[in-house]
Formats: structure tokens, C-alpha cells, sequence
């Protein structure tokens, strides 16, 4: 009989999957059920389509007919329902759906804070398409708009109405931006770059209230009594993933869906992959969140090689994000946090949890004007690294701390303040690569 | 620019072309499409990037808009060894 494999999402995690089990079984039935009328497109690019530098049309890698060709069954509607024991899913319309094997990749959506007037016409966030089509069409009528929240996401909004020229109040709790992430030094390049485009930054600061007139946003007010009037509010305070057919079922749940490193669910026959899935990892004993597209495509592709009849365990690398954080291109590997951060309620888009994690390791650090790089040097490997501006290095610190290099033979370099961090890292990538590629 | 100009850079292109190509490392690509929006010539490029194969179409100009205008660092040219430094194979 032939196999039935369901899909529910259609993001990166679901398109890989379907991909995965494609590849292996050629006869299958294959069917992704969402309700995101777009279907699939970057969601990283939506930032780019926000600062125009993309037009719409550029943000579908693969098209419906790509799909199709495939022979992959596309169901556009809402899973309401998953009955595990008799192996079917209901949708929304009424419609059954039975399968063999399933996979959860419903992702995430944006998180609001209890604050009155989220509910105003005016109010935006960034989850989707269907936001940002949302926010180009008011940011016409916008002259001034606030934005509540910390991460990328954030960042992304701000960048991308400041490019629409829209002057911009940015709202932050405490005295920098993205502490759980950053050193103080980084905050502070990032925060000088949004102030030069024009961005006002409003420090130790809380909204207490969206004010409305006749529906519709008419300014923040803060708990110092200050009211910011504008017409736009936009936040991004962090992610929830979207748990409500697997709470239903009584999948195993923490934050996420709780998976094994073949991303099986509690449930045998059901997988988990993407934002929505909060993944073992043998080597640390913890189960981790990433909300991160890399991630999310591996875990998709790992999830439908498993449920295809594979025995691939998901490896999860240093976590990683290449990102433009005020116009400067920044990549952020492995383990470099600072714990908390008051601007955010648990995990943000384009973030993972392993780069909160204090790491048991040094700094090493350099900067000069907007080209900073900080690397966090542990005992035998380096644990993570951030490098802001000048890209020559992140390449190389990538693959030195996926790949576990070791640094003892130059460790006392890195660490000393006066030898050249960057030569010693390139001169040590020069050779371990040639070693590596002759392994 | 001077003519001697002219030549040397449409040398740098031939050579760029014969010797090198665009490759992708796959993991830091997020699709956004950049690349293939930029291509002068309509090459689809991100899709290149997601099957991690290297733009080895024989059209591609190794012009470097798609390599330049990557806001992630996905893309650099790669340069194939099958010739020495005067183009002797």
C-alpha cells in the first residue's frame, strides 16, 4: 500500500521535509496541509522586501507548479485536529485526512505583550507576508511610528520604516539593545548607526498604553507620563510556537514540542520540526529552541528522511545567523550571551537559545570603529563568536566551532591582548583547513 | 577610463571566467533572493544556493553582483585550479 505522509506547514522546515521523503520514496503520497495563503516564501526576506531592496516577487524560491511537478499534494486550509489513534487529521472546513505518518511544522507567531490597545488599527507586527503587505500599505500614511521590542525582528521593523522614511521611535526597557546577546560595546555600534539614520532611541523606557482615536493609534504612553503621538505602533517582543494541535493531543511539551534526535515526538508516528520544535541534544542532555532558518531546513530534511524509514540523527551544529543589525552585517555563532533580556518574552525570530548561554570561555576581543569581532575561547575549542562589519573571519570562526577545531596550539595567542587576533585566527584557519581537507 | 584600463579589466572577466565560478555555502543562505533578483542575466541563483551547487552555468558572467549584493556572505567565487597563473592548462 502506498505510504501516506502528511505535512502541516508550509515554511522551510515542511518544504524540506516533503523534499526528503520525495527523494527517498518516489511513490508516495505526500500532502502539506497550511493555512498561510503565500505558501512558501523567505521569511528572512520580508526584512528586504521592508527596506525595498526586494520587490515582492523575489521572495518564492520554489513555486506551487515546482511542488506539484513533484506530485506533492497541496491542501490549503487549517488543521484543527489530529486524532493519533486513528491516524487522521481534520481540518477546519470538515475535511478528514488520513495518514501514516505526520509531521508538525507549524512554526511560530509573534508574541504580544499585555499592554492596552494592541487591538488598534495601527498596531503591527512582523510574522508573515501578510504583515508586511499590512505595514507597507499604513506606513504610507505613517509619518511617525514606534517600536516596542528587542532582537532582529525588531530591528528589521525599524530598519525597514526608517528606509520608508518614517521618523522612528525606538522603545527600550533597559539602557541597551539585545543584552541577553551582545556586549555592551556592540549594543552601543548598533545603537550609534540607528541614531545616524535618524532613529530616536528612548532608553529605561516602558509603554504603558497604545492611545486611540476613533479606532485607530494615536500615540504610546510611558510610564514616565511622556506620550510619543504617532500613527504607527509595531512590536516585536518575541515568538510563541504555535503548540495548540499537539497540546490538544497531549504531545510531550515544554516550551516546544519535545523531540528526540530523530525528531519523534512522543507519539511514534508523529515528528516535529522547525520553530515549533524543541530538539534533544545527546551531547549536552538539553532540549533546545532556535527559531533560525538553517536549523529549521536541516531539522525539516531530518524529520522526512526519519519518516521515510531513515535513522538519521538531527546533528545540531553551533547555532548560526548572518544578519544586518543597523545596516552592518553581523554573524553571531555558537554559545556568546549575556542570560536576559527584558525586551523579550522568551525566544525571537532569527534567534536560538544556545547563544544566551554563558559560556564557559574567555573573550577575546578587537574592534575598531564599526569592524568588532569577539570570541569566546574555551579551554580546548573556541565555544562562539560574534563578528560585526568586516565578514573576512566568520567563515572560518564557523566552521573552527562547528567543526570542534583545536585551538590549543594558539590559545595563549588569542588570549593575549597584544598578539594580532585576526592573523593568528586566519593564519590557524590557513593550515587547519589544508589538514582538515587532507583528513 | 583609459583603453589600457578597458582591456585590463575585461581581462580580470575572461580570467575570472575560465578560472573561477560563484560557489554557495548553503548553510548561512537564507533564500531571500537577492541574488537571482540582481542576476543581469537571469540566472536563478538561489536556487543554486539551496541545492549547494556551484553556479557553473555557462552564461554567468562572473559579473559579481549576485557575490556583492548577498546580505548574508552566502556567495564568493571559487577559482578552479585546471590552470596556472598564464591560463596554461
Amino acid at each position: 500500500m502506498t505510504q501516506r505522509f502528511v505535512i502541516i506547514g508550509t515554511g522551510v522546515a515542511g518544504i524540506a521535509a516533503a523534499q526528503a521523503i520525495r527523494q527517498q520514496l518516489p511513490q508516495a503520497s505526500i500532502t502539506l496541509i497550511g493555512d498561510e495563503p503565500d505558501l512558501y516564501y523567505s521569511r528572512p526576506g520580508l526584512a528586504y522586501y521592508l527596506t525595498k531592496e526586494l520587490p515582492e516577487s523575489s521572495l518564492f524560491p520554489i513555486r506551487r507548479s515546482a511542488l506539484q511537478k513533484l506530485n506533492i499534494g497541496i491542501v490549503h486550509g487549517r488543521a484543527a485536529q489530529i486524532d493519533p489513534d486513528a491516524h487522521r487529521i481534520q481540518l477546519a472546513n470538515g475535511q478528514n485526512l488520513p495518514y501514516d505518518r505526520l509531521l508538525i511544522a507549524t512554526g511560530a507567531s509573534a508574541a504580544l505583550p499585555k499592554l492596552p490597545g494592541t487591538e488598534l488599527e495601527g498596531v503591527v507586527k512582523l510574522d508573515n507576508l501578510a504583515d508586511t503587505r499590512h505595514i507597507i500599505k499604513l506606513a504610507r500614511k505613517t509619518r511617525t511610528a514606534v517600536v516596542i521590542g528587542g532582537g532582529i525582528t525588531a530591528l528589521e521593523i525599524v530598519e525597514g520604516l526608517a528606509a520608508r522614511k518614517i521618523a522612528v521611535h525606538y522603545l527600550l526597557r533597559r539602557d541597551r539593545y539585545w543584552s541577553s546577546v551582545l556586549e555592551d560595546e556592540e549594543s552601543r555600534v548598533i545603537e550609534t548607526r540607528l541614531r545616524e539614520e535618524g532613529v530616536q532611541i528612548h532608553y529605561h523606557t516602558q509603554a504603558t498604553q497604545i492611545t486611540e482615536k476613533r479606532g485607530r493609534v494615536a500615540g504610546v504612553l510611558m510610564q514616565d507620563g511622556r506620550q510619543i503621538p504617532c500613527q504607527m505602533v509595531a512590536i516585536a517582543v518575541g515568538i510563541r510556537p504555535r503548540l495548540e494541535l499537539a497540546a490538544a493531543i497531549g504531545l510531550r511539551m515544554e516550551r516546544g514540542i519535545l523531540v528526540n534526535e530523530f525528531l519523534q515526538t512522543s507519539q511514534p508516528d508523529i515528528y516535529a520540526a522547525g520553530d515549533v520544535a524543541q530538539v534533544f541534544d545527546p551531547l549536552t542532555g538539553y532540549y533546545n529552541m532556535d527559531s533560525l532558518w538553517g536549523p529549521a531546513r536541516q531539522q525539516g530534511y531530518i524529520a522526512g528522511l526519519n519518516m521515510a524509514g531513515g535513522q538519521s540523527p538531527y546533528q545540531k551544529l553551533a547555532p548560526f545567523n548572518v544578519t544586518r543589525l543597523a545596516g552592518l552585517t553581523t554573524t553571531i555563532i555558537g554559545a556568546v550571551g549575556n542570560g536576559q533580556d527584558d525586551d523579550l518574552v522568551g525566544i525571537a525570530r532569527g534567534d536560538s537559545e544556545t547563544w544566551r548561554q554563558l559560556p564557559a570561555a574567555i573573550a577575546a576581543q578587537k574592534g575598531f570603529d564599526i569592524n568588532r569581532m569577539r570570541v569566546m575561547v574555551g579551554s580546548q575549542f573556541l565555544i562562539g563568536a560574534i563578528v560585526m562589519g568586516d565578514q573576512t573571519l566568520s567563515l572560518p570562526l564557523q566552521h573552527l566551532i562547528a567543526e570542534k577545531a583545536d585551538i590549543t596550539a594558539i590559545r595563549d595567542d588569542l588570549l593575549n591582548p597584544q598578539a594580532n587576533l585576526s592573523e593568528t585566527l586566519l593564519d590557524f584557519w590557513t593550515s587547519w583547513r589544508n589538514d582538515y581537507a587532507t583528513q | 577610463m583609459s583603453l589600457k584600463n578597458l582591456f585590463r579589466h575585461e581581462n580580470t572577466r575572461r580570467q575570472a571566467l575560465v578560472k573561477g565560478y560563484v560557489v554557495p555555502e548553503t548553510a548561512r543562505c537564507v533564500q531571500c533572493g537577492i541574488c537571482s533578483y540582481h542576476c543581469p542575466i537571469e540566472i536563478d541563483v538561489r536556487l543554486h544556493a539551496w541545492l549547494g551547487q556551484s553556479v557553473k552555468d555557462r552564461h554567468c558572467l562572473t559579473c559579481g553582483e549576485c557575490v556583492a549584493r548577498c546580505p548574508r556572505g552566502v556567495l564568493s567565487f571559487e577559482v578552479t585550479r585546471f590552470f596556472d597563473e598564464r591560463g596554461n592548462a
